[in-house]
C-alpha cells in the first residue's frame, strides 16, 4: 500500500511539474510579455524599449532558466542600473538588496504579484478561494444526495416506469450544460420580465420585482437561500445527471448479482436488501465518480462565477486570463492543477480502501 | 405596420419555416422503418423509442444545418431597423425580406431565429469533425498502446492522463487566444494531430492489401496523395490548389478542442483493445502469421465498433458543449459569428430585462446534446441485445 501511494505521489509530482511548465511557458509567450511591457512601461514603447524594458525586468532569459526562478530553484535576476539602485525578483521595493533572498518562487511562498487586483497572488488566490470554498460546499450538499438517491431508486429496479422517468430526467440533466441551465433559471426565476417573476409579483406572493437575484455579488458578503440558489443549482444540475447515471449503472449491477437473489429468496424485505445488501457495493464507483467531477466541477464554477458575477477562483481566473495578468494566471492554474491531482489520488487510494476485492502488487 | 404576432402564430409561422426539415425528416424515417430489418445497427435503431427520438431531434438539426439558407427568414448577420433587442414577434422595418422578427432581435436587431438556424450550421460542421478528428488520432495511438503495451504504452498513457489533469478551461483560455497565433503553436499542434488520420488510412489499407502489391500501392498511393494534399491545406494553409483551408481563427478553436477529445477516446479505445486481444480470433490471427497492424485493424477494431460508435455519439454532444464553452467565454470563431456559444454569450449581459436573445440559442445547443444522448442510449441498448 504504501509503495502504491508513493508511486502515485511520484507520478503526481512528476504531472504538476511538466503541467506548470506548459502553463508557465504558454502564458509567457513573446507576445504576452510585450503586451505585458506595454502595459506595465507605457503603451506608445518603440520595439527597441519593449526589449529593453524585458531585459531589465528579467524576462530576457530563456523559459526554462525563468521557469525554475518561478519555482525558487534557480537564483532570482537582479539588474544595476546606470543610478546604482539594484532591483531583482527576490528584491521587494525599497528594500536592501544585499538582505534579500537569492531563492524566491512558489517553493518559497513568493507567488508574484498580481498586476490587475495590484496585491500579492498568493493573498488575493486565498481570499478568491475562500469564496469558492462556500460555493463548492453547497454544490456538494445538494448535488452528492441529490443524485445519488435518484441513482439508487432508479438502478433499485430496472426498467420499471420510475427507472424511465429518472433516468431521462438525467439524460436531459447531462444535456444542459452551465452556461445553458444558468441562462434558462435566470430567464425563469430571475427576471422581472419572464418567467414566474412577474406572475408572482402580480398575485402578490413576492414583495420584490424577482423570485431570485439573478446576481450572487451580495453573496460574497452573506450568502442568503435567494442570491445563493440559482449558482449553486446551475453547477449542480449538470453533475447530479452523470453521477446519478453512474449510480444507475453501478446499482443494476449490483441487483443482479447472486447474493442479492439469496437474501430476496431467503425472505428479507426488498428495502432491506437494497439498504444492507446492494447499498454499500453499489457505492463504491460512484465514490470515484464523484471525486473525478471536482475537476468538472471547477469548470462549471468557473461559468457560474461569471454567469453571476460572484467574485471567486473563476471569476478571478477568467479576469487574470482577460488581462494578462501572467502570475495571477500561473497561480490560478496551480491551484487548479493541485486540486486536479489530489482528487484524482484520493479516488484512486479510496476505491482500493473501499473495495476489499483489489489487492495490490 | 402589422401588429405584434401572438405566441400561437409565431409557432405557426415556425412551423411552416421548417417544411423542408419535416419533409425530409418524413423521408427518412419512412424508409429507414420500411427497410430496417436490412440496415444492421442503424435499422435496431427504430426498435427503440428512446433511440427513435434522439435520433429524431439530432436529424431535425441536422436537417436544419444542411436547409438554412431556406430556413432563416432574415439575413443572420444583417441589422434590421435601430430598435434594439425587439420582441418575438414584432414586426421588421419595411423592406425588409420578411415581415417579423419570429423569436424577436438581438441589441444588434438581428434576427435570433435566423442566426439560431445559422448557427446549427455552424455547430454541426465544427461539432462533427472535430470529434471524427479527435477518433482518429484515440484509435491510431490507442490501438498500439494496448496491443502492445510495454514502455509505448507507459509514455502515451501518461500523455494522455497529463491532458486530462489539464483543467479544460485554463487549457481553453492559453490555446485559443489572438496572441498565440503569431507564435505558431497552434499551427504546430495542427501538424502533429491531423497527421494521424493519414497515417490511420494508410495502416488500414496496407494492413488489408499488403498480399497484393499492385492493389496496395494504388490504394495506399491514392490515400497518401489525397491524405497529404488535405494535410497541406488544413495544417500548414499551403494547399497548392487552395481547396483545403481553414481560418486561422477556425483552426485555433479546431486543433484544441481535438486536443482535449482524443485523450479520452485513446483511454477508451486501449482499454477495448486490451480486453479483446485476449480472444480466441486475435490469437488465431497471430498464429495465420498476420502482421500486427492487420490484427489490430482489421480482427481488433470492427470488434471494438459498438462500444466506441455509442462514445462517438456522445462525444459530438460534449465537442458541441466544449463549443459553447469557447463561445460563452468570446473565445469563439469570431465575434460576428452565429454559433451558438458566442450568441449565448451576447445575450447574457441583458439576460434578465430581455432574455430570448440568450434563451433561443440556449435551448437550441440543449436539445441537440440531448438528442446525442439519448441516440447514443438508444444504440447502446440495441448494441447490447447481440
Amino acid at each position: 500500500m504504501l509503495i502504491f501511494v508513493l508511486r502515485r505521489l511520484g507520478v503526481m509530482a512528476l504531472t504538476a511539474l511538466v503541467l506548470t511548465f506548459v502553463v508557465f511557458y504558454l502564458t509567457n509567450l513573446q507576445p504576452n510579455l510585450e503586451k505585458l511591457a506595454r502595459s506595465e512601461g507605457s503603451v506608445r514603447m518603440t520595439e527597441e524599449s519593449v526589449k529593453v524594458w524585458l531585459a531589465e525586468n528579467g524576462f530576457a532569459k530563456p523559459v526554462v532558466y525563468r521557469y525554475g526562478e518561478w519555482l525558487g530553484v534557480v537564483p532570482g535576476w537582479t539588474h544595476t542600473d546606470e543610478k546604482g539602485t539594484t532591483r531583482g525578483r527576490c528584491i521587494p521595493q525599497g528594500s536592501d538588496p544585499a538582505e534579500a533572498a537569492t531563492y524566491c518562487g512558489v517553493l518559497q511562498g513568493n507567488w508574484g504579484f498580481s498586476t490587475v487586483f495590484k496585491n500579492p497572488v498568493l493573498d488575493e488566490v486565498a481570499g478568491k478561494l475562500g469564496a469558492t470554498g462556500w460555493l463548492m460546499m453547497w454544490v456538494m450538499i445538494v448535488m452528492v444526495p441529490t443524485s445519488l438517491i435518484i441513482g439508487i431508486i432508479a438502478g433499485m429496479r430496472e426498467g420499471s416506469r420510475t427507472d424511465r422517468v429518472l433516468s431521462t430526467f438525467s439524460i436531459a440533466s447531462t444535456a444542459t450544460p452551465e452556461y445553458v441551465s444558468g441562462v434558462i433559471l435566470v430567464a425563469l426565476l430571475a427576471s422581472p420580465m419572464t418567467g414566474l417573476s412577474p406572475l408572482l409579483n402580480e398575485w402578490g406572493v413576492i414583495g420584490s420585482k424577482t423570485l431570485f437575484q439573478g446576481s450572487a455579488t451580495s453573496a460574497m458578503d452573506d450568502i442568503t437561500f435567494w442570491n445563493f440558489f440559482l449558482p449553486v443549482m446551475t453547477i449542480a444540475l449538470y453533475g447530479i445527471g452523470y453521477i446519478a447515471r453512474m449510480t444507475r449503472a453501478s446499482m443494476t449491477e449490483v441487483m443482479t448479482q447472486q447474493y442479492i437473489r439469496t437474501a430476496r429468496l431467503k425472505g428479507v424485505r426488498f428495502r432491506d436488501v437494497v439498504i444492507r445488501h446492494a447499498l454499500r457495493n453499489a457505492l463504491i464507483a460512484p465514490f470515484t465518480v464523484i471525486m473525478l467531477q471536482f475537476p468538472w466541477l471547477l469548470n462549471g464554477v468557473v461559468v457560474a462565477e461569471s454567469l453571476f458575477n460572484y467574485k471567486g477562483f473563476g471569476w478571478t481566473l477568467v479576469t487574470a486570463a482577460g488581462n494578462n495578468d501572467i502570475d495571477m494566471l500561473l497561480g490560478c492554474s496551480v491551484v487548479a492543477v493541485i486540486v486536479v491531482l489530489v482528487t484524482q489520488l484520493i479516488s484512486d487510494i479510496g476505491y482500493v480502501f473501499l473495495n476489499p476485492r483489489i489487492r495490490l502488487s | 405596420m402589422p401588429d405584434m404576432l401572438s405566441w400561437p402564430m409565431i409557432i405557426g409561422l415556425m412551423v411552416k419555416q421548417f417544411w423542408p426539415v419535416w419533409a425530409a425528416l418524413v423521408v427518412t424515417f419512412v424508409v429507414s422503418i420500411r427497410f430496417k430489418r436490412r440496415l444492421g445497427l442503424y435499422g435496431k435503431l427504430f426498435d427503440s423509442p428512446v433511440g427513435m427520438v434522439g435520433f429524431a431531434i439530432v436529424m431535425f438539426w441536422v436537417f436544419t444545418a444542411v436547409f438554412a439558407p431556406m430556413i432563416q427568414t432574415l439575413p443572420p448577420l444583417d441589422q434590421f431597423g435601430s430598435a434594439k433587442n425587439p420582441l418575438p414577434g414584432a414586426p421588421t422595418p419595411d423592406g425588409s425580406p420578411y415581415p417579423f422578427f419570429l423569436l424577436g432581435g438581438d441589441h444588434l436587431a438581428r434576427d435570433v431565429f435566423s442566426r439560431m438556424v445559422a448557427g446549427a450550421r455552424q455547430v454541426l460542421i465544427i461539432a462533427p469533425a472535430a470529434t471524427t478528428f479527435a477518433f482518429l488520432v484515440g484509435i491510431t495511438l490507442g490501438l498500439p498502446a494496448g496491443y502492445f503495451g510495454g514502455k509505448l504504452d507507459t509514455g502515451l498513457s501518461f500523455l494522455a492522463n497529463l491532458v486530462l489533469a489539464f483543467p479544460v478551461i485554463l487549457l481553453f483560455y492559453l490555446l485559443v487566444t489572438p496572441e498565440i497565433r503569431n507564435t505558431g503553436i497552434p499551427i504546430y499542434l495542427a501538424a502533429v494531430l491531423f497527421i494521424f488520420p493519414v497515417i490511420f488510412c494508410v495502416v488500414l489499407l496496407n494492413g488489408r492489401y499488403r498480399t497484393n502489391p499492385p492493389r496496395r500501392n494504388l490504394y495506399v498511393g491514392v490515400t497518401l496523395v489525397f491524405g497529404l494534399w488535405a494535410y497541406s491545406g488544413l495544417a500548414f494553409n499551403m494547399d497548392p490548389l487552395g481547396v483545403w483551408g481553414m481560418e486561422p481563427n477556425l483552426l485555433n478553436v479546431f486543433v484544441s478542442v481535438v486536443f482535449v477529445n482524443a485523450p479520452t477516446v485513446f483511454r477508451i479505445v486501449r482499454g477495448i483493445v486490451m480486453d479483446i486481444k485476449s480472444r480466441d480470433y486475435v490469437a488465431a490471427g497471430q498464429t495465420r502469421g498476420e502482421t500486427p497492424s492487420y490484427i489490430m485493424m482489421w480482427e481488433i477494431l470492427p470488434n471494438a465498433r459498438g462500444p466506441l460508435i455509442v462514445d462517438f455519439c456522445l462525444r459530438i454532444g460534449y465537442t458541441t458543449i466544449l463549443l459553447g464553452t469557447l463561445g460563452f467565454f468570446g473565445l469563439g470563431v469570431s465575434p460576428e459569428s452565429p454559433d451558438w456559444g458566442s450568441t449565448i454569450n451576447a445575450g447574457r449581459k441583458i439576460l434578465s430585462m430581455v432574455p430570448h436573445p440568450a434563451v433561443v440559442p440556449a435551448l437550441a445547443l440543449m436539445s441537440l446534446v440531448l438528442g446525442l444522448n439519448l441516440l447514443a442510449d438508444g444504440l447502446r441498448e440495441e448494441s447490447l441485445k447481440d
